[in-house]
């Protein structure tokens, strides 16, 4: 009863999502099936709706892979593909490594403390993302302060600024609260009294981690890679301030070919070429999300 | 019972938080720099605060990005509460906004932004303030979707239900009873939604026009040129304002927690 007419709150978030996220997706597809008009949009081809149905024919039949057959023939675009799936998959395992022993150590901390730590964590994503990479050039670069500070103490000079190296570096510092969080929430909510008993059944506090909190933790683990992965196989800021010109990825091949090169259906091409593969990990963590929103 | 932490535990978050903040913390510091290099301390100075309060362009884009964000951060937080009541409370079409609130949440910007600007072209829409407006109230609505959410899911109902058997109208039982004790949950996701807003370069990028250019797009391209003091100076502004905002909107909260 009084359920269903909570139902009725639904239509203007879904009416604003339908405009404004769902239906410009049909625009990107169609666009990158389109042909490269100089320059300028619209794109050949367009409906001609005052033919009504014989000109919706006419626009299907205008439509070609062309551009998909373009992005198979440059190398570059397998390469920016292949290197944005792994740069984004190096970054979640390291994620993993750095982000677990951070969100267990808060979780064991005392009440008062282990919130105001929590907040610690996130209070840099609320901070400028563009800033936080800037502040990396100062650091990474050639005469920057890393490299004063190794030479201070005599080791030799680190010059990884506009390699694959800083872009992983920057995907980890940038996504790290990203991947806390969601391991917090989990090892927060684990029981206790599991590892109490496990510890009376004879197991080392070593081992009582591994087989009861750590497997116990995993969902929470799939969340935080989940979370991070998708948008860093995007990613544009770090990769372009911090990758130089070698490190290519995705998100930066559609931008570079959105305002420097113009061409508009390349880079919606490429667009639904990096969305079709992101898909299926964002089906995954919908599923992990709704089962733990009930 | 928890246990207290171990040495190891004290030890990674210690290095977590110097990683998250030794950068902040030298970009703060070489704001204070005399001189113009970053590896060279010239003395305590705050000449670029100076010179940044001289560059109109600079302070243009503050202006615009501050009505971006106000703006937006409302449309996204008024569309982001009844999207957290049906997500809560509704059955039918639940499962069509979650999947478009948490896909919008991870989606990578580059592909919003696109699509976005796809979207003005075919409505014959000029790219401008309101373009830019209408594409960050889109990217923040998620957000704020969800803290709107996390709070509802958790909320006690049966002070609503009270008010609704006394004979008031359901919609009057929602305002006078859940909003108030929900506010807090709102006023955070508008604030998240102004500080992203505040923040995005990409969708930006894509759907702004001449006369809208956003701080984080003049931060881009002076950034693009090699590192400025100046910027530093921006930039330990903006995220002073913004640490400022969410420290004390957590002791307000530590505060009430205390006292309730």
């Amino acid at each position: 009863m009084r359920r269903e007419r909570s139902g009725l709150a639904a239509i203007v978030p879904l009416l604003w999502l339908a405009i404004f996220f769902a239906f410009p997706f049909l625009l990107v597809a169609k666009l990158s099936l389109s042909d490269t008009a100089l320059a300028m949009p619209p794109y050949a081809p367009r409906i001609d709706w005052s033919q009504g149905l014989a000109g919706v024919r006419a626009f299907l039949a205008a439509l070609d892979g062309e551009t998909y057959a373009r992005l198979t023939q440059d190398r570059l675009y397998l390469d920016a593909y292949l290197s944005s799936l792994r740069l984004a998959a190096i970054g979640t395992a390291l994620l993993l490594l750095i982000g677990y022993p951070i969100a267990y150590g808060i979780s064991r901390c005392p009440d008062g403390v282990r919130r105001a730590l929590v907040m610690a964590v996130v209070l840099p994503f609320w901070t400028s993302f563009l800033i936080r990479i800037y502040a990396w050039i100062a650091i990474l670069k050639p005469a920057g302060l890393l490299n004063t500070v190794l030479g201070a103490v005599g080791l030799p000079a680190i010059n990884i600024l506009n390699t694959e190296a800083a872009v992983i570096l920057g995907l980890v510092y940038a996504y790290l609260p990203f991947m806390v969080l969601p391991l917090y929430a989990v090892l927060d909510r684990q029981d206790e009294s599991l590892i109490e008993a496990a510890q009376d059944l004879g197991c080392t506090p070593v081992s009582a981690f591994w087989r009861v909190t750590f497997p116990l933790s995993l969902r929470g683990a799939a969340a935080g890679a989940l979370l991070c992965f998708i948008p860093m196989a995007g990613e544009f800021v770090i990769p372009d301030l911090l990758g130089g010109s070698e490190t290519l990825m995705l998100g930066k091949v559609i931008w570079t070919e959105f305002f420097a090169n113009r061409d508009w259906p390349a880079a919606s091409a490429v667009a639904i070429v990096l969305l079709a593969t992101l898909t299926v990990p964002i089906v995954l963590f919908e599923r992990e999300q709704r089962k733990v929103v009930g | 019972m928890r246990k207290g932490p171990s040495a190891f535990n004290i030890a990674s978050i210690a290095l977590g938080l110097a990683f998250l903040y030794a950068p902040i913390l030298v970009l703060a510091l070489y704001s204070f720099n005399a001189s113009r290099l970053v590896t060279v301390w010239g003395g305590f100075s705050t000449r670029w605060y100076a010179a940044l309060f001289r560059d109109a362009q600079l302070l243009d884009a503050i202006w615009v990005t501050l009505r971006v964000g106000a703006l937006s951060a409302t449309m996204a937080t008024l569309v982001a509460l009844p999207a957290a009541i049906a997500l809560t409370r509704g059955r039918r079409a639940r499962t069509a906004l979650a999947g478009g609130v948490y896909a919008t949440l991870v989606m990578p910007e580059v592909i919003l932004g696109l699509s976005l600007l796809l979207l003005f072209v075919s409505l014959g829409l000029p790219r401008g303030f309101w373009t830019v407006t209408l594409s960050h109230a889109t990217l923040t609505l998620a957000y704020a979707t969800v803290i709107i959410q996390a709070r509802l899911a958790t909320f006690d109902r049966s002070l609503e239900e009270a008010a609704q058997d006394l004979g008031c109208p359901p919609w009057k039982a929602f305002v006078l009873v859940t909003l108030p004790g929900i506010a807090p949950a709102v006023a955070a996701a508008w604030m998240l939604a102004f500080t992203l807003s505040l923040d995005d370069l990409v969708i930006a990028s894509f759907t702004s026009g001449p006369g809208s250019t956003t701080l984080p797009m003049r931060l881009y391209s002076q950034v693009r040129l090699g590192v400025d003091p100046k910027i530093n100076a921006v930039s330990t502004l903006l995220i002073g304002f913004v640490a400022t905002g969410v420290i004390a909107a957590y002791l307000f909260q530590q505060r009430r927690r205390r006292s309730a």
